[in-house]
């Protein structure tokens, strides 16, 4: 009951603060959706940090950590922390600076003025638009599931608050917060949302820690002499994988609510602390939550549902208050990114189709943000329709939406560095994206048998291993607290009972969290099934027993050798994520075509390029193509 | 310098790739599994080059060529 109240206590204080940057509102598009691009440093980067931070960080990456140990910060967190600020930097500040100088909202405002275009900006506008709507949709159905979840007394009893309702709580307030605030509403409640999340993991380790018997030290000790020590290192990590995730973070710049965000900044040095302070930020939010994910599976083996594994760590090892301010940490997470979703979606609508379009014309600037408000409640209640079917398709969608973003990532750099790129160069890429989307979609499901027998494989392996010695690590528990329930083997049961990186529909994991892949991954002999483990991941002497490791990957096509693998969750091309030839690909047809086509007129590029007439404002976007 | 900078930015690139901890299960401080406390490092490490670049790369002209707009300009463009 606490949990929920400390939830609802929180939404009230979120539906307050949107009501309040409403009475602060102009009833003008600019400030809608940009808030006047008036946002200073701090708020600057809490905001952003919000709008890239989803329930993923908190309860994802625990739940995968708790499956396929430590790597998990090194493939999600660091990669994260050292990519997305490097594009912030080279491509948010130009970005900030092309559309203070020019009035961009959007990036396809730019791209239709940068390259004298107008349906090719409407096909790129398409492809974001169908990449977005799913990480929405599956925002509401993560927020629905973690309000049942926390709302339930214990294991087995009636949740207090539906999946319904808990995804009806969720849209309504997004919509309060969107539709009265605006941008200027969704930023502050960020700085609300951004303390409280980079709060809860520092204050979760050490309370658990003090409630640990012995502490994490001895844990992790006794722990890498049972099975669940492959987890302390990258057993269940393949190098080809580790290193595909590095492309991941690329799609950061090509969110159109990212883009956005960058636009909203009041001066130029907004990013300076931000880029310097977001690799830390990430690190502490991801590090205690992989950490404790580790723990987890030391203490708390067996688990089907991984990503609850913070939930019952806290149900066990910590007070009643600290869950409750879980609970508000992970809605915080989810309704940060959310909001800046749906905003996103509402100015691409209002500036891209329904602007560009005639509509600012016909119906003035007041009509356009009535338009927009409108396009926020129509799409949140089509979300919350789509959201209660808890269709698991859209998880799928999200994963795939990571990868497509990362491959449009070469259109922007261009956009903004290179003079030649041409429109068809623009399409060329984002052709090649829809392409290769469908493709993996096809690929993905075509193999799906292939990943469900590897599961059931998986899943008889563990329980064989379930019946040796090797049961849960003695960690200790809160006095009065519940047991730790005994489980299989450590560890191994959550490779297998699970289908990692595949969460269930609505699952929080899922919640605009980067695609997760599966369970381990290694070298393939050509038309055989493959064996677990990085490439060279040896056992080091006195490490933990390996036993055999179980088959993990098999080629689709067994005709092809390794090109297509399937893993349990995902296919890859030569061990390698389909986002690496996707954001290669794309980036080579964008040089190509771009060579083989006319460039904009000598006027178009000056006014981008030319140091002379840099600083010269440009007419209004929607006026000059429209 | 340029030069320099894009190098660095490349050899922090290169350091995410710790192939040479795959299999190290040791703990640092007694608690931290050295391939976590590695990547809590490159997360320092990544904060420090960005940094960095924020001194001896950061993009003044665009700064400056927003900021020699007449303000009542951009308005009137904006609006």
């Amino acid at each position: 009951m606490i949990p929920v109240i400390v939830v609802l206590v929180y939404l009230v204080i979120i539906g307050y603060i949107g009501s309040v940057a409403y009475r602060r509102g102009k009833e003008n598009t600019e400030d809608f959706f940009l808030a006047s691009r008036s946002i200073g440093s701090l708020v600057f980067f809490l905001s952003l940090f919000a709008t890239n931070m989803t329930a993923f960080a908190i309860l994802g990456s625990s739940g995968m950590a708790y499956k396929r140990g430590i790597g998990v910060f090194g493939l999600m967190a660091s990669s994260s922390g050292f990519i997305i600020p490097l594009c912030i930097f080279f491509i948010g500040t130009r970005l900030w600076a092309v559309g203070k100088k020019f009035g961009h909202m959007t990036q396809v405002q730019y791209f239709r003025d940068r390259w004298e275009c107008s349906n090719i900006g409407t096909a790129i506008f398409a492809l974001s638009a169908i990449m977005l709507v799913p990480y929405m949709i599956v925002s509401i159905m993560g927020g629905g599931t973690v309000l049942e979840d926390i709302s339930r007394s214990g294991p087995n009893s009636a949740a207090l608050i539906p999946y319904w309702l808990g995804c009806l709580i969720v849209a309504l307030v997004v919509t309060i917060n969107v539709f009265f605030g605006g941008m200027r509403g969704i930023v502050w409640v960020n700085v609300f949302q951004t303390i409280l999340f980079l709060l809860f993991g520092v204050v979760a380790v050490i309370v658990i820690s003090h409630n640990l018997h012995g502490g994490y030290g001895a844990l992790f000790t006794k722990m890498a002499t049972t099975r669940a020590g492959a987890l302390l290192a990258r057993d269940r990590i393949p190098q080809e994988e580790f290193w595909s995730y590095t492309f991941i973070p690329l799609s950061s710049i090509m969110f159109p609510h990212m883009a956005m965000m960058c636009l909203s900044a009041k001066k130029m040095s907004a990013f300076k602390n931000t880029v310097i302070a977001y690799p830390i930020a990430i690190m502490a939010v991801w590090l205690p939550c992989v950490f404790l994910g580790v723990v987890g599976a030391a203490v708390i083996p067996g688990l089907q549902n991984s990503d609850g594994i913070l939930l019952k760590l806290l149900t066990q090892y910590a007070p009643v208050w600290l869950a409750g301010i879980l609970g508000a940490g992970i809605i915080s997470a989810v309704m940060g990114s959310d909001c800046h979703q749906v905003l996103a979606m509402s100015t691409m609508f209002t500036k891209d189709v329904f602007g560009y379009y005639g509509g600012l014309q016909k119906y003035g600037e007041k009509g356009s943000v009535f338009f927009a408000r409108a396009f926020v409640l129509v799409v949140t209640v089509i979300a919350y329709i789509i959201a209660l079917s808890q269709v698991p398709i859209f998880d799928l969608a999200v994963r795939f939406a990571f990868s497509g973003f990362a491959a449009m990532a070469p259109i922007m750099v261009a956009a903004l560095f290179w003079k030649r790129s041409t429109k068809w160069g623009a399409l060329a890429s984002t052709i090649w994206v829809g392409v290769c989307l469908a493709a993996t979609w096809y690929l993905q499901s075509a193999s799906d048998p292939i990943g469900k027998d590897l599961a059931d494989r998986a899943a008889a392996a563990a329980r064989a291993s379930a019946v040796r010695p090797g049961g849960a690590v003695p960690g200790g528990q809160r006095p009065g607290g519940r047991a730790p329930s005994a489980g299989p083997g450590n560890g191994e049961t959550a490779v297998a009972g699970a289908h990692p990186g595949r969460p269930g529909a609505g699952s929080p994991s899922s919640v605009g969290g980067p695609p997760a892949t599966g369970g381990g991954q290694a070298q393939a002999s050509p038309g055989g099934p493959i064996a677990s483990g990085p490439r060279g991941a040896g056992r080091k002497p006195g490490g933990a027993p390996a036993g055999k490791p179980p088959v993990t990957m098999v080629p689709i096509y067994p005709s092809l050798g390794n090109m297509f693998l399937r893993s349990q969750a995902t296919v890859t091309i030569y061990g390698y994520l389909p986002v690496v030839p996707m954001v290669l690909g794309s980036a080579i047809l964008m040089i190509l075509v771009s060579l083989l086509t006319r460039p904009p007129s000598r006027a178009t590029i000056d006014k981008y390029f030319s140091t002379e007439t840099a600083g010269a404002p440009g007419p209004e976007p929607e006026k000059v193509l429209s | 310098m340029k030069w320099l900078l894009a190098a660095l930015v490349l050899v922090v690139y290169a350091l995410h790739q710790d192939s040479w901890l795959w299999a190290n299960k040791t703990l640092v401080f007694g608690m931290l599994p050295v391939g976590l406390a590695y990547h809590a490092g490159y997360c320092i490490l990544s904060a420090c080059l960005m940094a960095v670049l924020v001194k001896f790369a950061w993009p003044a002209h665009l700064e400056h060529s927003v900021a020699d707009l007449p303000e009542t300009l951009m308005e009137a463009d904006h609006a």
